[in-house]
């Protein structure tokens, strides 16, 4: 059986086995408070969506996270659904937010609204299904630190990699 | 090295990212102060056997003497704090516990029967366990 590929799909393929690398990278490393994670793969998700678009973006983010959770082994755990369900979540915020004007707002607005957008659904996760308990609140704030810190510094490394590899000539 | 400091300056901040980054960080700052608020008291219950002995205002200066099985405890009130002075136990664990200032904080004597219990405008949790 021979499935028929486009360009568009090789070039998901290889920016989403990127996002893989980096993914798998940052499993391995030690994080004080689970769920703290650097998130550095999404990294290639707003450069994605900077250099191609939305819908790229999307593929790459969504099948990072189904190809990640079959390596890893918790593919439909509940690891496997806290970070589908912050992909969604972020993807659906970064749709929203590739409309706002690109003079003023760059891949650093992007990169913390996406992260915000990925702590607060996986916190709601984690409060309607996981630990249904109020005792979560106290750790809120200490998730959207973290949040605030890593988005800053996932927008910058892309708007510096933008510069980097500009978009080639048509 | 001058030149890689030069290259990694944060001209690609634009405006609109700076004040989204600083309404972000007001957002956790406040975040920070809502959930990590500990609540100063303004009442101390005591408790005396199975019974409340009383509940009194913390904005006061007053020393008491409470009667238990064994003999009189000594309690201080001041500055909108509470402490066990003295206490007629054996493990003087009441008088160690020093301090109580927290809405929610307690100091327990067992063997004199008698508890003081700091109260705000809510009650918080007393534990929490995951």
């Amino acid at each position: 059986m021979q499935i028929n590929t486009t360009l568009d799909d090789h070039r998901v393929a290889k920016l989403a086995a990127l996002a893989i690398g980096l993914h798998l990278l940052e499993s391995i490393m030690p994080s004080p408070l689970p769920g703290v994670k650097p998130g550095i793969a999404n990294i290639v998700t707003l450069f994605v969506l900077y250099r191609f678009d939305f819908a790229t973006a999307a593929w790459v983010s969504l099948l990072r996270v189904f190809a990640t959770s079959l390596l890893l082994g918790n593919f439909l755990s509940p690891t496997f659904a806290l970070s589908l369900g912050g992909a969604i979540m972020s993807l659906g915020v970064l749709g929203l937010a590739q409309y706002l004007p690109r003079q003023y707002f760059g891949p650093v607005s992007l990169s913390i609204l996406a992260a915000f957008a990925h702590m607060i659904g996986q916190l709601m996760l984690v409060r309607l299904w996981l630990i249904p308990h109020t005792g979560l609140a106290y750790l809120v704030p200490l998730f959207m630190a973290a949040a605030l810190l890593f988005g800053l510094i996932n927008g910058i490394v892309t708007s510096h990699l933008l510069a980097a590899y500009p978009k080639p000539a048509d | 090295m001058k030149a890689l400091f030069s290259q990694f300056k944060f001209s690609r901040i634009l405006i609109g990212d700076w004040i989204l980054f600083f309404a972000a960080l007001l957002l956790v700052i406040f975040l920070f102060k809502t959930y990590w608020h500990i609540e100063s008291a303004t009442k101390l219950q005591i408790r005396q056997g199975d019974k409340i002995y009383a509940t009194l205002s913390l904005n006061q200066s007053r020393t008491l003497l409470i009667h238990g099985p064994l003999g009189d405890s000594k309690i201080s009130i001041q500055n909108g704090q509470v402490r066990f002075v003295s206490s007629p136990c054996r493990n003087q664990y009441c008088v160690h516990q020093g301090w109580l200032k927290h809405s929610g904080q307690v100091a327990i004597c067992l063997p004199n029967q008698i508890s003081l219990e700091l109260l705000g405008a809510d009650k918080p949790f007393d534990s929490l366990n995951y």
